[in-house]
Formats: C-alpha cells, structure tokens, sequence
C-alpha cells in the first residue's frame, strides 16, 4: 500500500515536471516551434539560472576538460580507438535493456551478441571484433530517449552543472541508471562485488566525457568562435540531437519541418 | 539526304530545349567540394582563401533565402529599410561565419554517397567527410533549393542530424526574445561579429 502510494506520488511530480505548461517558467523560450501542433515547444523554464550554469560549465572546459581534450589526443591513435571501443562497449549495458523497452528486438539481439564478442574475444571490448563478423555498431539508447519513444514530452530544458544540458525527460531517465537499469553501476557502486570498485564507475564516466570532448575539440571551437549566442546555439543543438536519436532516425526531412523553408522564394 | 537533314534539325531542337546549364544537385556539391579542397589545401595565405571561399558561397548558396529562414516569424514585421539593412548585414554575417568554419580545414575530403529529392523544390544531397587521425567520419546532408533546375542553391548543411541553419534560427530567435523583440539588437549582435 505505501509502495503504491509513492508511485502515485512520483508519477503525479513526473507529470507535473514533464507537462510544457510550467508555471515556474521565467524565459519562455520555445524551441522546435511548428506551425501545425506536431512538434511542441520545448521551454527554458529557468534561462537565467541556467545560463549562469552553462557559464560556469564553459570555465570548467576551459581549465580542465578542454586541456585534458588536448592531451589526450597526442596518445596513439590504437590506444584512443581501444578506449572509445571500450567505452562504448560497456554502453551496451544500457542500450540493450533499451532496445527492448522500445520494441527494437533485432537491435537487442546484435548488441547483446556484439557485447559478448567483444567483451571476450575483443578482450573487454578494447577490439571491435564483433564488426569483423559484419556486426556493425548500432545507435546507443538510453532510458531518456525510452520515455521519448512511449510519448513523453520533454517538460523543461536545463542546465546541470558538469554534465551540461539536459531536459526533465533525460533527467529522469538518467536516473532509472541509478536505480539499477545501468549494470555498470550496479556492479561497481551500487552492489559491493569483489571484482570491480566504485571508482572504476567514476574514472569510465570521466574517460567517456573526455573521449567525447577530444573527438570534438575542433567542432566546439569552431561552433565558439561562429556563435553570437552560444548558449542558445547549443541547446538548439541538444534537442535537435535528441529528437533525432528518439525518432532513430537517419532520414533528416523525417525529423525536421520543412514549413518555413517552403514559405521562402528566392527564385 | 532527306533524313540527314532531318537528324541535324532533330539535334537542333533537343539542343535549344535542353537547359544549358541545367546541375543535378550532387553534381554541385561535387564541384564545390572539389574546389574549396583545391583552395584549401593551397599554399595561399589564409586572407586569399577566404576570398576564394566567399566567392564559391556567393555563387553557390542561396545566402537571402537562408537569412529570410533564419529570421523566422520577424521576417514578417520587417520594414523595407529593415528588411536591406538585415540582408546586407546577414551576407556579411554569413561568409564570415562560412569561410571560417571551412578555413580550418587542411584538406576535407567529402564523399557524395546518395540524392534524394524531397519535392520539386528540394533534393538532400547526403555525404561523409572522411574520418581523419583525429575526428571520426561526419555525416553531412545537404539541402539542395531546386526551384530552379538550372541554378541549384544550398541552403542548409545537416551535419550528422543536426541543422545549421535552424540553430542559427533559434539562436536569432533567442536574441530577439531577450531583447524585447527588438530587431535593432540583433543588428548590434551581427555588427559586433562582423568586426569581431
């Protein structure tokens, strides 16, 4: 009975935190906005708390991420590939759980072989050996995106510290990872096994950020120097991408509406 | 002698009715890469190239369309002086941003990998930029304007899902909307990245 009534309670903050009508909303900015009701708008409840956020991320990349970026990259490039191989491998634990949640048996199947190649003949997934067998890598899935796919609206875009943009959506669906949908964590943090210890959790996630922001060193400059506001670009940016992942889709005019370009003649 | 005639005059006709400029859109995107690889990977000083590059773009894309596009619904409240002031200021604007983007690239290499026309006034042109030491393999779509057959235009890039032109769109949009919807701050903000 009590168990029931804190689901109650958690599914009527998860409405109220994922429904576009926030009062708390100070910016109310929309994003995506469509002429037809297709595509709501997603709002930036909190835009000036968050651009204070986003300010403070951006001296943290300046001082640790990006010259930790730069280093990184003078590693050889087979020590880079195995690690961003394995990362990416041990995303799998994620991914496959999603898969199913989103109906993508077929996917599920192939990671869940491509996990076990790779963990063992890949040697802990250091070497893509499962891609030689024409098992090529698949999109990564999370819980944020499961949510999207059973029709759960964004609710607030946001800024958190460190981890960067994110919306109510994602954020609750980061948080199922902690509530055991993650057996990364399970393994190291949440349960005590002899085998692997809670900063094992913590350096993965901290060399899946810095893999992240080496591959892109050049592509963030560039998007820095050619902004005049930064800050909206890159939430443009974040929802764009994370409508494209929700849809899995590579079709471009699938995710996008084509209305305003229409409206436009120039010939 | 009758059907040579005949021949020449069948030629003559399908010459004059065939468009003579008439580009498929990957044909385009073909050239133009080609040219700014040539132009990049020169020994010209960087000044040089901008130039060269600029001249592509002002041929190539279609720089007023995607400035209407990029003002969305403000467009619509603009007057004439507005509207000159705002076209002169976006060109600018636009090939700065362009040829800086592209001038930190060595030598690019894209590949076109298919077309796919959407209507009669637009075909994506997809293409992968190679992978390099450094970066891994990007996706780059391209959105051909094709109104005109004979003179396609670009008017956006799709790099790996993501559109350039509607992020610049909703970051106008965020200036206009922390600014009272004020189009002479978004002015301001182009003059100041102009001169920058």
């Amino acid at each position: 009975m009590k168990n029931i009534f804190k689901l109650l309670i958690i599914s009527a903050i998860f409405q109220i935190l994922t429904s576009n009508v926030f009062a708390g909303s100070d910016g109310n900015l929309d994003i995506n906005s469509k002429t037809n009701n297709q595509d709501p708008e997603v709002k930036d409840c909190f835009e000036t708390i968050n651009r204070g956020i986003f300010a403070f991320n951006q001296g943290l990349d300046k001082v640790f991420f990006k010259p930790v970026a730069r280093g990184y990259r003078y590693l050889p490039k087979p020590i880079r590939s195995g690690t961003s191989n394995a990362l990416n491998n041990l995303s799998n634990v994620v991914t496959i759980p999603n898969n199913i949640l989103q109906g993508q048996f077929k996917e599920a199947g192939i990671n869940t072989l491509r996990f076990s190649i790779n963990s063992t003949l890949g040697i802990a997934g250091i070497f893509d050996v499962a891609s030689y067998y024409g098992l090529n890598k698949l999109d990564k899935e999370d819980y944020g995106q499961t949510l999207g796919t059973w029709g759960v609206k964004e609710g607030c875009y946001f800024v958190l510290p460190v981890l960067g943009p994110t919306t109510v959506r994602d954020s609750l669906g980061s948080l199922v990872n902690f509530g055991g949908g993650d057996a990364w964590y399970n393994v190291t943090i949440a349960n005590d096994t002899k085998y692997f210890e809670n900063s094992d959790y913590y350096y993965s996630r901290l060399t899946a950020g810095v893999d992240f922001r080496a591959k892109n060193l050049e592509a963030f400059d560039s998007l820095e120097k050619n902004s005049i506001d930064l800050y909206a670009s890159v939430r443009s940016l974040y929802l764009q991408d994370r409508k494209r992942k929700i849809l899995n889709s590579s079709e471009t005019t699938e995710t996008m509406n084509d209305d305003d370009w229409e409206e436009i003649d120039t010939q | 002698m009758i059907k040579l005639r005949f021949f020449y005059i069948f030629f003559f006709i399908l010459f004059l009715f065939k468009p003579l400029y008439a580009k498929e859109p990957s044909e385009l995107i073909n050239e133009l890469v080609n040219e700014a690889s040539i132009i990049l990977s020169s020994s010209d000083p960087v000044e040089s190239k901008i130039i060269r590059l600029n001249n592509i773009a002002e041929l190539n894309v279609d720089i007023d369309g995607i400035g209407m596009y990029t003002l969305g619904k403000y467009r619509k409240n603009l007057n004439e002086d507005q509207k000159i002031k705002y076209r002169k200021l976006f060109k600018s604007y636009f090939l700065k941003s362009f040829s800086s983007r592209l001038v930190d690239y060595s030598d690019p290499k894209i590949n076109v990998v298919s077309e796919k026309k959407i209507n009669e006034k637009y075909t994506i042109v997809s293409t992968v930029l190679e992978e390099t030491s450094n970066n891994p393999e990007v996706k780059i779509d391209w959105r051909i304007y094709t109104k005109n057959p004979e003179r396609p235009l670009i008017r956006d890039l799709i790099v790996e899902g993501l559109s350039l032109a509607r992020t610049q769109k909703e970051e106008f949009k965020s200036i206009m909307q922390n600014n009272g919807e004020d189009i002479n701050f978004l002015f301001k903000s182009l003059e100041e990245f102009i001169i920058k």
